[in-house]
């Protein structure tokens, strides 16, 4: 109660100063995305210039751009709706009719998130490779849908358990049908918890580099992949760069800002809320 | 008999269970399959390709014994690999831990805008990782053009060509600006839900700021700290995108990670024998934490 106005004006200016040296780089690259390119590698550095959208058109104007952009798009939407299409129905099952093996299988699932990518780069790669899946949509969207599923499990299954059995158990005795319950009770009960859960896996899958780095080229790269790989033709244009790269992280930073409390619960696999 | 067997089962709920257990399966099943393939499958094909002479540009493979592992750990730079690998990981909690723990505390403060400062200091984690990089390595750690490097010509120093110099400490710095954000919004998070009564009380009593910083809000962080700390090591091991947008294990192997070792290996030299054992050796040691982390994860179900 009693701590002074001096000690929270300075704790005040304190969070403040934290807040913006960790949101700096994100607010130069903003910055620089509307110089142009001289300006961009102008020493000492310019804060007061006419700012210009040229880059943004230059770097939307390549056609790679635009392809890797709407693939982005459809993997992080398609392997997100899968998930959650395949992961609804199995949290429904784990919250709600609990059995001996309820908390072995949750755990399984959370342990085969702990594989380490890279240690089944080779049989997914060849496996794509040999059913001619590599480079294409359908297979990075089946890999990030796969990839996210014990989140998206954990997440679903967290909120649900924050829904009264009582109202499910009600409909049950009515004779509602699992189908019915899951669409038309558990849907809108638990209505922000699973739009939180698809917004994490979007951000997760729309930022996921790794397999896209590994197993697309130019037809089924996302966004991520194009700016880890045109880095080096392209580093000499960094206004340019800037300008792709806040084109491909602003989508998720909105997203992130919306739900950063509900992604907790996805990420720390509930132990934190 | 609904109220009875609406929440939970108990063990002599015999029929009922065994009807819903029957029942639950089908729902169940499709998540449960997948997930068995996926981890599985190629799981055990990286076993077999591991005890096999297999390189994809001098088919076919052959059966070579423990060949794999003998060269693997006779070999200096898996040994490298793996101290490069503990370097980042080690550096990364350091800074995500001490900074994130002071940020978070910083931000749970009340004062003026403190929202749009969460945001702000949360908003790198949601940054791709390409991006990161670039950002670091263009606009911030050029020693021509970035900021960097001006900032120290104004205070009289050479600026210093940060990733041929301090390869490892810049990848460390640049993970770590993603990841600090990770932890402060855990432990943010956790603060938030901690019993106000306790402090009021303690504050009734003539606990100091100090002292209930130390006695009250830290203990309580124990745990979330922990989370953050294993969830951390297992994505750090398998850390990959910053090295290779920036430096791609350079310069030498300076910053070539277990993980970017085997990449290497696979991917550039095809060589995906030895590729293999090296990436059971990583799956073992994501597992001996993992393990350690589904432990402290259960304790919470049950909880």
């Amino acid at each position: 109660m009693k701590s002074s106005l001096a000690s929270r004006v300075v704790l005040g200016l304190l969070a403040w100063a934290a807040a913006f040296i960790m949101f700096f780089p994100i607010l130069w690259m903003l910055v620089t995305a509307f110089k142009t390119e001289g300006q961009a590698i102008a020493i000492p550095p310019l804060l007061i210039f006419a700012p210009t959208l040229r880059s943004f058109f230059d770097a939307t104007q390549n056609a790679g751009y635009l392809l890797f952009a709407l693939n982005s798009v459809i993997v992080s939407v398609g392997a997100t709706v899968l998930a959650i299409a395949i992961a609804f129905p199995a949290a429904y099952a784990l919250a709600f009719f609990p059995g001996k093996r309820t908390e072995f299988t949750l755990m399984w699932m959370l342990s085969t998130k702990m594989l380490p990518a890279v240690g089944v780069l080779m049989p997914i790669y060849l496996f794509l490779k040999n059913v001619h899946l590599l480079d294409t949509r359908l297979g990075l969207v089946a890999i990030d849908t796969l990839m996210n599923l014990p989140i998206v499990v954990w997440m679903l299954y967290s909120f649900f358990k924050d829904i009264p059995h009582e109202i499910l158990e009600a409909a049950r005795v009515d004779g509602v049908g699992p189908r019915q319950q899951m669409i038309h009770l558990l849907l809108p009960l638990a209505g922000p918890g699973v739009a939180s859960t698809a917004l994490l896996s979007v951000i997760l899958a729309w930022n996921e580099a790794f397999w896209s780095i590994n197993v697309t080229a130019s037809h089924a790269g996302t966004l991520a992949a194009y700016i880890a790989r045109f880095s080096a033709p392209e580093g000499l244009f960094w206004a340019k760069l800037s300008a792709a790269s806040v084109l491909a992280v602003a989508p998720i930073l909105v997203f992130g800002s919306l739900t950063q409390r509900r992604l907790v619960r996805g990420l720390t696999f509930g132990a934190v809320k | 008999m609904s109220q009875s067997t609406s929440a939970t089962i108990t063990p002599s709920g015999s029929d009922a269970t065994q009807r819903r257990q029957v029942r639950t399966l089908p729902l169940l099943l499709p998540a449960v399959i997948l997930l068995l393939l996926w981890s599985i499958l190629p799981l055990l094909q990286t076993i077999l390709y591991s005890f096999q002479h297999y390189n994809l540009m001098e088919p076919p493979a052959a059966y070579n014994g423990g060949l794999n592992y003998t060269y693997l750990f006779t070999d200096s730079s898996t040994w490298t690999a793996i101290w490069n690998s503990v370097v980042l990981v080690a550096g990364v909690l350091a800074a995500s831990i001490v900074f994130g723990t002071l940020i978070a505390l910083l931000l749970n403060n009340d004062f003026p805008g403190r929202n749009i400062a969460r945001l702000m200091a949360i908003a790198p984690f949601f940054v791709m990782s390409p991006v990161a990089a670039l950002i670091w390595k263009n606009l911030l750690l050029d020693p021509v053009s970035g900021l960097a490097g001006w900032l120290m010509t104004l205070i009289g120093l050479k600026p210093i060509a940060w990733f041929s110099v301090y390869p490892m400490l810049s990848i460390v710095i640049i993970y770590s600006w993603r990841w600090i954000p990770f932890a402060t919004l855990i432990l943010l998070t956790a603060l938030q839900s901690l019993d106000t009564d306790q402090l009021e009380a303690a504050r009734m009593d003539g606990a100091k700021g100090l002292a209930r910083l130390r006695y009250i809000v830290l203990p309580h962080l124990g745990r979330p700290i922990s989370i953050v700390v294993m969830l951390e090591s297992i994505f750090m091991l398998s850390a990959f995108a910053v090295i290779y947008t920036t430096t791609n294990g350079g310069p030498g192997d300076a910053t070539t990670t277990l993980t970017y070792m085997i990449f290497i290996r696979a991917l550039n030299d095809f060589s995906i024998g030895s590729a293999s054992a090296a990436g059971v050796f990583a799956i073992v040691l994501a597992n001996i934490l993992a393990f350690f982390l589904i432990r402290a994860v259960s304790r919470t179900l049950q909880a």
